[in-house]
């Protein structure tokens, strides 16, 4: 990793010299920044890793910034500060504090960065000039079809459990759980906020910070409340590794289904061995080599990127991974998931 | 003679009896205050009672139940043992921020040196240790001998450790199947004893037992007398023969031994080695303390107030869940009972001065 970093720095050295030798007039080379919420999460190494490659590819200089913690919004206001100061042409960001972020995201705008938002989008969405990032409503909406489809006629007396991220609902959050309860034929009031549904099928919901203790805890709390629970809805696979550990604890880790959404390589592993019967998979590498492209085409002629049409963003891609299909919703096996995970 | 100079009369209006301790005409509130004095974690036991009570009643069965209630046990084992940790430090008028940090390094070293370096599991286990004790001993050195105010030694250690942990583990989780297959002892604290309803995990043993050990050792022993003496007044301690530094090191060290105890319990909870985990212990666990009438000024308390007070934390998170309240009210309620039991705190010392 060390090493690939310094070649890749060194690449760029290389290439940015040949670069300001070829031009005549001095023109700096086009800078750009990443701005991830951490820089420990595998979905952001990953992340820094196919923006590192692109920019290398495109002569483009890369600085790399990160919060300390996910949601520590002060560390990535610093960073935009720096990036503007260094006059950098473009900034992608996956934003901490999609509201907070706003005031900064708009003082970049306005020296004339062309600001990305990668994974998460901004509220409001328009706060940046593009967002390139999963269609988190229809990964949730996928799993919510092949659950329903994998139980049949029984989907009618299913007992769901919803293991959601944050009492805050971040907007991530939200769609991917609204997304699963659409998918599943559940009427889900309204779409901007989860926990408002009466469906007496849903047995509650629970936070679990999208890590496995918290799965654990929150699968425990939701099993006390109704042990016939047999629809596990994860945010996303480490919940869903916890909430495992606690069905196996009370004997129930075979007739339960289990779904969640990420695609991350232990998160594929899981599904292979039956932990969790299916996931959507996304693509950060994507996200973030598309980002790099349109930030190098912004520098040379000024063109930005358009969204997906029919979406306020351009939507990087989302597949259904298991291995066991279901009728009427699209999906890939293990073997292609693995090929195409993260972290 | 002057009226002015009539100093003798009021005399026959004075107590003429010989000094002597109150005992008689003292208040019941007054009592209340000198027995709470002497027993510190009679406070948290009786909330920790009449919460179970009350929340037994408003629930019925669903919580008055021996799954329910030994699920509490379960969700408690992690901070509780941490919050031993913890404890011992607190009593030394001192806190250490870094537990959370080092309970996950410990049982990130304990996976990684099985999976990366194939360590056997037993030998990586007993490294696990070794770093939690590693740890305590650079924070107990910093505080004892380089005389160090231990919340900024441990506010730079939380920092240091939790970014050790990152890079060395790259953020990679070990699935629990994986270790199932070929490590199943880092899962140990998972096993449980299953009596009728009631689930014991070797977690929740755990606890019990470590609690129990540190109350006979901080009370029958000489050296638990001296982290008291420490606590309570590090200058009259030295002044009495009591080695200070060396006493502060070793407890220290003994604090990050069981943060590593706690790391691999952690494994058997959550099944997989996370390095995200635990993100919380150090709050977590100074909040069961003060919940357990530990004064966060040294010297007083008991080890098995904090055991309360982590219990009490878990009964109304629970409680609080299945009645279907919104999980901030637990928060809530959590915030005020930490200010209550410092104010009670500050009430009970006034007993001594």
């Amino acid at each position: 990793m060390k090493s690939k970093l310094i070649a890749a720095t060194l690449g760029a050295l290389a290439l940015g010299a040949m670069a300001t030798s070829a031009m005549a007039d001095g023109h700096a080379k086009v800078g750009a920044c990443l701005i991830t919420k951490t820089d420990t999460n595998p979905f952001f190494v990953k992340m820094k890793e196919g923006a590192t490659a692109k920019a290398e590819e495109l002569g483009i200089e890369l600085k790399s910034y990160a919060g300390k913690i996910d949601g520590d919004s002060e560390s990535q206001v610093a960073a935009i500060e720096t990036c503007i100061a260094d006059g950098a042409k473009g900034i992608l960001l996956t934003a901490s504090d999609t509201k907070g972020i706003v005031p900064a995201v708009k003082q970049a705008r306005d020296a004339g960065i062309l600001v990305i938002a990668l994974d998460t989008p901004l509220e409001p969405i328009d706060s940046a000039d593009a967002t390139f990032a999963t269609d988190n409503f229809l990964a949730g909406e996928l799993i919510g079809k092949w659950a329903a489809a994998t139980l049949g006629d029984e989907a009618a007396n299913a007992k769901i459990a919803m293991l959601d991220l944050a009492v805050s609902q971040p907007s991530v959050g939200v769609l991917r759980d609204q997304g699963f309860l659409t998918g599943f034929g559940i009427d889900v009031k309204d779409v901007g906020k989860w926990g408002d549904e009466d469906d007496p099928r849903i047995v509650g919901n629970e936070v679990t910070a999208g890590n496995e203790e918290g799965g654990r805890t929150a699968m425990e709390n939701l099993l006390t409340k109704d042990p016939t629970i047999n629809v596990v809805y994860t945010i996303n696979e480490p919940a869903a590794a916890g909430a495992y550990e606690a069905l196996k604890a009370v004997g129930r880790e075979n007739d339960v289904l289990i779904v969640s959404v990420d695609g991350g390589c232990p998160g594929v592993q899981n599904v292979k061995d039956g932990v969790i019967g299916a996931t959507s998979q996304q693509y950060p590498l994507l996200m973030a080599s598309l980002g790099i492209e349109a930030i190098a085409a912004f520098a040379k002629d000024g063109t930005k990127p358009q969204p997906t049409e029919g979406k306020d963003f351009f939507d990087t891609g989302v597949a259904l991974v298991t291995d066991k299909p279901a009728d009427g919703v699209e999906s890939i096996d293990t073997t292609k998931g693995t090929e195409l995970c993260w972290g | 003679m002057a009226k002015d100079d009539d100093y003798e009369s009021v005399l026959s209006s004075s107590a003429t009896e010989v000094a002597s301790f109150e005992t008689s005409n003292r208040s019941l509130l007054n009592r209340i205050q000198h027995i709470l004095h002497s027993n510190p974690a009679a406070v948290p036991l009786i909330v920790l009672v009449t919460s179970v009570i009350v929340f037994g009643l408003l629930l019925g069965s669903k919580f008055f139940s021996p799954f329910a209630l030994t699920l509490i046990l379960q969700q408690t084992a992690i901070v509780g043992i941490v919050g031993a940790a913890q404890t011992l430090v607190i009593l030394t008028a001192g806190i250490d921020l870094s537990v959370g940090a080092v309970m996950v390094l410990s049982s990130v070293v304990m996976g990684q040196f099985t999976f990366r370096y194939g360590l056997p599991p037993e030998l990586a286990i007993m490294c696990g240790f070794a770093c939690g004790a590693l740890m305590g001993f650079i924070s107990g050195v910093l505080v004892a001998i380089v005389r160090l105010p231990p919340f900024i030694v441990t506010l730079g250690m939380w920092q240091i450790v939790l970014a050790t942990n990152f890079l060395y583990s790259a953020n990679e989780t070990i699935r629990s199947q994986d270790i199932e297959a070929n490590a199943p002892i880092l899962q140990f604290f998972g096993e449980k004893i299953v009596i009728g309803g009631a689930v014991f995990t070797y977690g929740v043993i755990a606890l019990i037992l470590l609690v129990a050990l540190l109350h006979y050792v901080l009370n029958h022993t000489a050296w638990g007398r001296h982290v008291y003496a420490i606590g309570d007044d590090p200058d009259a301690a030295e002044l009495s023969g009591v080695q200070v530094k060396k006493t502060l090191i070793s407890v220290y060290v003994i604090a990050g031994m069981i943060c590593a105890l706690a790391g691999w319990a952690l494994i058997g909870r959550i099944g997989s080695v996370s390095p995200t985990a635990g993100q919380e212990a150090n709050i977590e666990s100074i909040t069961a303390v003060v919940i357990g009438g530990i004064s966060l000024f040294g010297g007083r308390g008991s080890i098995l107030g904090m055991l309360f007070g982590a219990l009490i934390v878990g009964v109304f998170s629970l409680g609080l869940r299945l009645f279907g309240a919104d999980p901030q009210w637990t928060y809530l309620l959590i915030g005020l009972l930490i200010i209550c039991a410092v104010a009670v705190d500050q009430w009970i010392r006034k007993v001594s001065s």
